[in-house]
């Protein structure tokens, strides 16, 4: 067998800022385990701290009573990590582009753009009854810098 | 003053020198705070020396981005000197590089500020 492929890491943490960096913790410690680059994993750590921060600001609103699902999964050069909160949903169709000229000034709006630029695949998926969403985020790792 | 950003004079320009993580609730506030402060104070022209910045986010971004504005309509400028590489393609990617006034340098940035 050539490929490897370990269980999935997952973490639940209350919805504080501080705690993306648990996030960050378990991400280092997942690519340590998977050979994944530093380069790389700085990338892929730009577009976890998005979603993580999304999840606990927009998410969750704050409410350190809500939690955020973190979940790391790798398999041969993949990784996908899992991002979910216990938010009202998110409808990713309505975010603007960043780099339309009318919205290069504005002071917020850049964390999807971030994410879907450094990983390969970005989706979003609303829980049943449209309660919470889950960011599901892909990169192959051996890929250069994006 | 706070851990993430310290404020120094070089002549007549403020350089403000901020270190580590600008990122939400690790520093994105505090450098509003420094640059609003200085703007507040007076200053007409302030550097913003990114040398020991290790991690920026979409929310430090968009702090960077609001000084600016802040700054510009305060008739101030605002300049940005030493960006490490992946702070700069983190600017590269959402075209703000161009919007920026960039310097490699911090004696680059102050020439003829």
């Amino acid at each position: 067998m050539t490929e490897s492929s370990r269980s999935p890491v997952v973490l639940w943490l209350s919805s504080r800022y501080e705690n993306i960096e648990l996030a960050m913790a378990a991400l280092e410690e997942v690519s340590r385990n998977s050979g994944i680059e530093n380069d790389m994993e700085h990338w892929i750590g730009m577009a976890l701290r998005e979603a993580v921060a999304n999840a606990i600001k927009h998410g969750n609103r704050q409410d350190p009573e809500k939690r955020v699902m973190v979940s790391f999964d790798v398999k041969g050069d993949d990784i996908t990590i899992r991002v979910g909160d216990e938010g009202p949903g998110f409808d990713s169709g309505s975010v603007a582009d960043p780099l339309a000229p009318e919205n290069q000034l504005r002071p917020s709006g850049r964390g999807i753009f971030y994410m879907k630029t450094f990983m390969d695949l970005v989706t979003f998926q609303n829980g049943d009854g449209g309660g919470g969403t889950i960011v599901t985020m892909t990169k192959n790792f051996k890929n250069k810098k994006p | 003053m706070n851990k993430n950003v310290t404020v120094r004079d070089a002549g007549d320009v403020k350089v403000l020198d901020l270190k580590g993580k600008i990122t939400i609730g690790a520093g994105d506030l505090h450098m509003r705070e420094a640059i609003h402060q200085t703007l507040a104070g007076g200053a007409k022209k302030i550097l913003i020396n990114m040398k020991e910045v290790t991690t920026i986010d979409s929310t430090g971004v968009g702090e960077l981005v609001g000084c600016y504005t802040t700054a510009t309509n305060k008739g101030a400028k605002l300049r940005l000197a030493n960006l490490p590489e992946k702070i700069n393609d983190v600017l590269t990617v959402t075209q703000l590089i161009t919007v920026f006034d960039v310097y490699t340098s911090e004696a680059e940035a102050l020439e003829g500020f």
